[in-house]
């Protein structure tokens, strides 16, 4: 059985509103998907980003489809903060769950291991943990006393999006070196697929490639979307386009200041961001 | 400073600071620099270079700098595979507690920063933490943080291999005593007095007998910086390179 090959407003429609939703930082952000969600006016998402994220999560929160941020840190880079992201914090209009990077791998880690929690070192004393009633902290319990211990609960998101540059008809989606990218698949109870290419051959096939592969048993369905991840980066196919991201971060930062306007919007629909140029 | 005597010569403030990064890294075998941090990881490479340690970049494409994805970094930090890495605060305090999370009461603060990302881990896993931050103003560095994203000390019992070495700053450099949390200044940079120092710190600090100046550059260390070391630095930090260095940018 193969997993169906849908168009990206059906795939999209496999994202059900107030799904606990994971997704990596950028590159490979599926931002053709993003746009999806908010034209849907998909409503209470709850974000789970791998570890931190930058447009893809600003732009659901400037899009009204997020609650709740479980984050090690939305930002957009060099093109400076997130004004939806910050704005939301602020204005408690999104719930923010502060995490630290590795504590988010921890958590898929024992999600795709199918175990309670994971330990993890550091964390203690910090406020990040203050402000985690869910994060546990243990004495270990293979020393004789003491040696505190941090334990963060397993993440099994409902669906985990990606978009690749390369993915099969059968179901595999080529992950270059981001094995993290494998860990988020094999947590959450589903993935979404977009590709810039979807091909006829198996890419099993291919040692080099096999390795590096979130194959079909966790892929439950995938559309073609060339340019899917613009204005972000899609390695090897493009880079990030700075003056598109340049252009999102200054729409969105007036936007989040005044509470309206839909320009940051307009901005990231391809074909549209030359015009306002 | 009047520019008929600019004490620093020739040399820029950012390398003066790559050099003073550069001195701290003695003898580390091998450094992570995270994102976002180009004089930090120009000083790392060139201490390397030096000392033929090795040097990690993240979101540098360059193959020397490749990781087996975004979780080995933090493995290779808990296992004591990193003897040095960068952090830097909205807010740092005298304690070493950093904040990059927000300012005022949280989550609903003055100001919303980005987050922790991996500071409440790496703070407590590498032994030589340098935290930088060129902007040293009392809005920086504070009391108190509002929010510890990392603590600069933890309790007795902790698991805590890791921890502040120093503070680096557009002013001064300070040593961190970890058992006592407290920082002593180190140097001032050329041009830098004490008082200057004391007025745009909002914490309380520790002063040797006499504060020297940090020391500038050789002629030597300098033709390092601008020629390999910028060319190096380029990627993944262009706009960093072609300010400082001059460094033109390839064709894409």
């Amino acid at each position: 059985m193969r997993p169906p090959v849908l168009d990206l407003a059906d795939l999209a429609a496999r994202i059900p509103d107030g799904a606990l939703l994971a997704v990596a930082k950028e590159p490979n952000a599926p931002m053709a998907l993003a746009r999806e969600l908010i034209r849907r006016g998909a409503k209470d998402l709850h974000l789970v980003t791998l570890p931190t994220a930058g447009v893809f999560a600003d732009a659901l929160i400037g899009g009204g489809c997020v609650k709740i941020v479980e984050t090690s840190g939305v930002s957009l880079g060099e093109f400076g903060p997130a004004p939806f992201f910050a704005e939301a914090v602020k204005s408690g209009a999104v719930e923010i769950r502060d995490a630290t990077c590795p504590a988010v791998y921890t958590g898929l880690q024992a999600g795709e291991k199918g175990i309670p929690f994971m330990p993890i070192r550091g964390i203690i004393g910090s406020d990040i943990l203050a402000n985690r009633p869910d994060w546990k902290v243990i004495d270990n319990p293979f020393e004789a006393g003491g040696d505190p211990i941090v334990l963060i609960p397993a993440i099994r998101p409902d669906v985990a999006v990606v978009h690749v540059s390369e993915a099969d008809r059968f179901g595999n989606a080529w992950i270059g070196g981001r094995h993290e990218l494998k860990t988020m698949a094999h947590a959450a109870h589903c993935t979404l697929v977009t590709a810039e290419r979807i091909v006829d051959h198996d890419l099993r096939e291919d040692e080099a490639k096999a390795a590096n592969l979130i194959t079909p048993i966790y892929v439950e369905a995938l559309a073609e979307a060339p340019g899917g991840s613009w204005p972000l980066a899609c390695p090897p196919d493009y880079a990030l386009d700075p003056g598109a991201v340049r252009a999102y971060a200054s729409a969105a930062r007036q936007s989040a200041r005044s509470g309206g306007g839909e320009e940051w919007l307009r901005l990231l629909t391809p074909g549209h961001a030359e015009a306002a140029e | 400073m009047s520019a008929e005597t600019n004490p620093m010569g020739d040399v820029k403030r950012e390398e003066l600071l790559i050099s003073v990064i550069d001195g701290l890294l003695d003898g580390a075998r091998h450094v992570a620099v995270g994102a976002l941090s180009p004089i930090p990881g120009a000083g790392a490479l060139l201490a390397a270079r030096r000392s033929g340690g090795r040097v990690t970049i993240i979101g540098s494409d360059l193959p020397a700098h490749r990781m087996d994805g975004g979780v080995e970094l933090f493995d290779m930090a808990a296992q004591g595979r990193v003897d040095g890495f960068f952090l830097s605060g909205g807010q740092i305090d005298g304690q070493g507690n950093i904040n990059l999370t927000g300012a005022g009461d949280y989550p609903r603060g003055d100001v919303r920063w980005s987050g922790a990302f991996g500071s409440a881990f790496l703070y407590f896993q590498v032994p030589r933490v340098i935290l930088f931050r060129e902007e040293h103003t009392r809005r920086v560095f504070v009391p108190k943080v509002d929010f510890i994203s990392a603590p600069g000390a933890s309790e007795p019992g902790v698991h805590r291999p890791g921890g502040a070495r120093a503070l680096v700053t557009g002013l001064c450099v300070m040593d961190f005593d970890r058992a006592r949390a407290r920082f002593t200044l180190r140097s001032v940079h050329p041009g830098v007095t004490v008082e200057e120092v004391r007025d745009n710190t909002g914490f309380d600090f520790d002063l040797p007998q006499s504060v020297p100046t940090t020391e500038l550059p050789s002629a030597e260390t300098l033709g390092v910086i601008r020629s390999e070391i910028a060319q190096t630095i380029a990627n993944p930090y262009p706009e960093f390179a072609e300010r400082v260095f001059g460094v033109v940018r390839k064709a894409a």
